[in-house]
């Protein structure tokens, strides 16, 4: 029976994981990386692909800042520029409720170094004349953009790869336990993984995982509602989305540069962790096609032509499980981005591999441990 | 009793005989039918104002479009009839709509899809430029526009389309280049035996070849597309091929159709989440399928070419046979003897198809030798040389995945046209068999769908008791 040793352990491709590998292999650590199925296959790969640090809980500014810088450094960094485009990125409301919060936002995230401008009435329509009429205001983050989700994974999966992390794909997990020091997994094919650290970036399986440690979440299983029109002449500039208090106003659109236009938002549909597949209820794409409507209407005029969905896991409140267990030593976690983790991936590795290699962080997570829900009592994951 | 609820989708041979034979039994189904009239594509009728008669459109098939188009005639009160409509979407047991603008979405007891079936396509270099129509298209200009693709077109492919359509261009008064069949003779002649389950069509197809010969036309057997050559502003202005003896030959023309045969339209089936195998002969993967047109959903039917390429006469047997089988699953009571007439009848089409796919194979060993620079998706534009890019230095050897990575399937046709020559090209790249680079998940919507759409609630009528049928 074959055994291989690494210094980490990480369990799960998507954009986490891989992206972990990939910083630890720069830190000159071994990694071995176990994928079910192929990197990047679910919620990385399936995303809307927002590369957005506005409208994010404050205390997240600092690492999405960090996510955003590798964002710019791609090419040289993984030799592969995922399509990320620094487009901007904007967040429009239709109340003054939400305007009045823009205003405040804008004040508090300068804090963190990032720079939102507001835009009304003639201003707005003149810089973003594609619009509807209820369009109420406007907050323009510059630097901010877009990347490809079904690019981004794997293209960091293969850098890390060719920096010498072992990825091994097709890689189905029987058992994964604690004995003395190491950790130890062995594969439904009969091979054993050791490593004295174990990362499980596992997204909407990460619970069936931490459970395994004690450490189970209550994680709701949900998938994001897209879809894609055909190409038309690039003329969109700005990733556009709506803040609302009503999840059914929450459309959001980019356009990239090949011309179509990529839409998402207004419902979360069902997902199963089972057949690892996630639903797009015809619902929903009738229903952004109403907000679509009301948020620019000239896109009305286009077709969809294809629709998908991927598993997403979502905590309770909102924030993503990251950082050490508050259990078992040499255990990391890093998981259930609740639909906001594509932008993070880049910063998620860096700082999981920083916090594994030298036990601590430059960029504060506190906000996410494991440890606020140590005394939750069920932590059954929930289909929905 | 109470009125089951029964969609048919598709009002081609297959819709219109299983909506026949579910009215004789006193079911009023809905029809659902992306045509704006009834006959589907191969009896396609004509715009109104137009005025050609049957023998003229349809040829030695005359009396069988007239056949189906009076059956229609006759069914038009006892069917609530939707032409024009688009069946974008299945889900929970529901069919989603969208027509004139409007969505609606329809429950339904039992669901029997006929969608019929489109060109199957092998990639040739230059086939992006203007004036590369598919075969069936180049038919459906003559039939329902009484317009050609060109003034000196050359059909290129397999199959028993090739000369039929090229004759029917002839008869219009068109000028054919050339019929050049990726076939060689040799398999038809073996092909004999499986064609002789129904002499009457085989006979009409040496007509065919005959008549052309008559009129003239230069058909060459055995060749290998090697280019269409042309501009991207003036579009075809010739063909280049391999001859049987490997010689490369040119010919002049202004617009080419191509085509081998046909491949059924199996997303709605892909929607309803019915099982798919792979069929080795045809080198495709099939929706599973009774003998009777049972998938291996409980409520969803699958008749005609949409599920097997039988033609247009096996199209109808399967109609009324899948209508059997929902009216037997309701607990209706079925002629045996009927039932075992149709599932013999579709037995001999079946051979006969067979006998079709040995004559004119699919041309699967054309996809290795396609040059790089080659386009494999027309919508998006990405060439051969890029699909064994992604298979071989970014491990791509699954449909899906090389379609995330490349793109090819990611366009208007959803893969429709381009799937099954990209598939061969990862096989063949990497070295794995076809079946193990698997098959492009079908997604909604069946078709490019308006975001202009907007939703109406469907009154669905209230069950009412009706008189059982004869």
């Amino acid at each position: 029976m074959s055994r291989i040793d690494a210094d980490v352990m990480i369990v799960g491709g998507g954009f986490m994981g891989v992206a972990a590998a990939f910083f630890l292999r720069q830190r000159g650590r071994s990694v071995v990386l176990l994928e079910r199925g192929l990197v990047g296959q679910q919620a990385s790969g399936t995303n809307f692909g927002n590369v957005r640090r506005q409208g994010r809980f404050l205390p997240q500014l600092p690492l999405a800042n960090r996510s955003r810088e590798i964002w710019g450094k791609l090419p040289e960094l993984i030799g592969h520029s995922a399509e990320f485009l620094k487009s901007g990125h904007v967040r429009v409301c239709y109340r003054q409720e939400q305007d009045d919060g823009f205003e405040i936002y804008a004040r508090e995230a300068a804090q963190y170094g990032l720079k939102l401008d507001l835009y009304r009435g003639a201003q707005m329509r003149a810089k973003f004349p594609f619009l509807g009429d209820e369009v109420l205001s406007a907050s323009h983050s510059v630097q901010d953009g877009h990347a490809n989700p079904r690019l981004a994974a794997p293209a960091f999966g293969r850098a890390a790869a060719r920096a010498g992390a072992r990825i091994e794909e097709n890689t189905e997990i029987a058992t994964v336990e604690k004995d003395g020091d190491l950790f130890r997994a062995t594969s439904t094919d009969g091979r054993t993984f050791c490593a004295p650290n174990l990362l499980i970036t596992a997204g909407a399986w990460g619970s069936q995982l931490s459970a395994q440690f004690g450490e189970p979440v209550p994680i709701a299983i949900h998938g994001p509602q897209m879809a894609v029109t055909e190409p038309v002449p690039y003329a969109i500039g700005p990733v556009v989305g709506v803040s609302s208090p009503f999840i059914e106003e929450v459309l959001y659109f980019r356009q990239v540069e090949r011309g179509n236009i990529v839409i998402g938002g207004c419902a979360r549909g069902p997902a199963y962790l089972d057949e690892r597949r996630a639903k797009v209820l015809p619902e929903s794409t009738l229903l952004q096609f109403r907000q679509m409507a009301r948020l620019a209407p000239a896109l009305t005029r286009l077709n969809i032509i294809r629709v998908w969905s991927g598993v997403e896991g979502y905590m309770p409140d909102d924030r993503p499980i990251m950082g050490r267990s508050g259990k078992v030593d040499g255990l990391y976690y890093a998981f259930g981005f609740c639909g906001h983790g594509f932008q993070l991936g880049p910063g998620v590795g860096d700082v999981m591999a920083e916090l594994i290699d030298t036990g601590a962080t430059s960029t504060p997570i506190d906000p996410f441990a494991i440890q606020r829900f140590a005394t939750t009592a069920s932590a059954v994951p929930v289909e929905a | 009793m109470v009125q089951p609820r029964v969609i048919v989708v598709g009002a081609g041979p297959a819709g219109v005989r299983c909506a026949e034979t579910l009215v004789a039994a006193g079911i009023r189904p809905m029809i659902v039918d992306e045509g704006r009239r009834d006959g589907g594509q191969i009896y396609r009728r004509q715009p109104d104002q137009f005025s050609r008669p049957y023998s003229k459109l349809y040829g030695t098939e005359a009396a069988r479009a007239k056949s189906l188009h009076d059956s229609f005639e006759a069914l038009r009160a006892k069917v609530d009839y939707w032409p024009e409509t688009l069946a974008w979407n299945i889900s929970g047991g529901k069919l989603y709509t969208a027509r004139d603008g409007l969505a609606s979405d329809h429950a339904y007891d039992a669901l029997i899809l006929c969608p019929g079936a489109t060109d199957r396509l092998m990639p040739v270099k230059g086939w992006q430029f203007a004036g590369t129509y598919s075969l069936g298209a180049s038919q459906i200009a003559l039939k329902a526009q009484a317009c050609a693709i060109g003034g000196n077109v050359v059909f290129m492919g397999s199959g028993p389309l090739l000369y039929l359509v090229a004759n029917q261009y002839v008869q219009a008064g068109a000028k054919v280049a050339a019929v050049l069949d990726t076939s060689p003779f040799s398999k038809r002649l073996r092909a004999l035996p499986k064609l002789l389950a129904r002499p009457d069509v085989l006979r009409k197809g040496a007509t065919l070849v005959k008549s052309l010969k008559k009129s003239g036309v230069r058909i060459v057997s055995g060749i290998e597309p090697v280019e269409i050559h042309g501009h991207d502003q003036l579009g075809v202005e010739g063909v280049s091929y391999r001859d049987s003896c490997g010689t490369v030959q040119r010919i002049a023309c202004d617009a080419v159709a191509l085509g081998y045969h046909l491949r059924p339209e199996t997303q709605l089936a892909d929607l309803a989440g019915c099982a798919f195998t792979f069929d080795a002969s045809t080198h495709q993967w099939l929706p599973q399928l009774d003998a009777m047109g049972r998938s291996s959903v409980k409520t969803v039917y699958l008749a005609g070419d949409g599920v097997r390429v039988l033609g247009a006469d096996g199209a109808e047997a399967a109609g009324a046979l899948a209508a059997l089988a929902v009216l037997k699953d309701l607990g209706r009571p079925v002629d045996a003897a009927r039932v075992d007439a149709l599932k013999r009848e579709r037995a001999k089409m079946d051979r006969f198809r067979a006998g079709l796919a040995d004559a004119f194979p699919w041309p699967a060993q054309h996809a290795a030798r396609l040059s790089d620079d080659t386009i494999v998706c027309r919508c998006e534009g990405i060439s051969v040389g890029e699909l064994r890019r992604v298979t071989l230095e970014e491990g791509a050897r699954e449909a899906n995945r090389a379609k995330a990575f490349s793109r090819v399937g990611m366009g208007r046709c959803q893969g429709r046209y381009c799937g099954h020559a990209a598939a061969e090209v990862i096989a063949a790249a990497a070295g794995v068999p076809l079946d193990k680079v698997g098959r492009l998940r079908g997604q909604a919507p069946v078709k490019p769908f308006a975001i202009s759409t907007i939703p109406v609630s469907v009154t669905t009528p209230e069950p009412t008791e009706v008189a059982e049928g004869k």
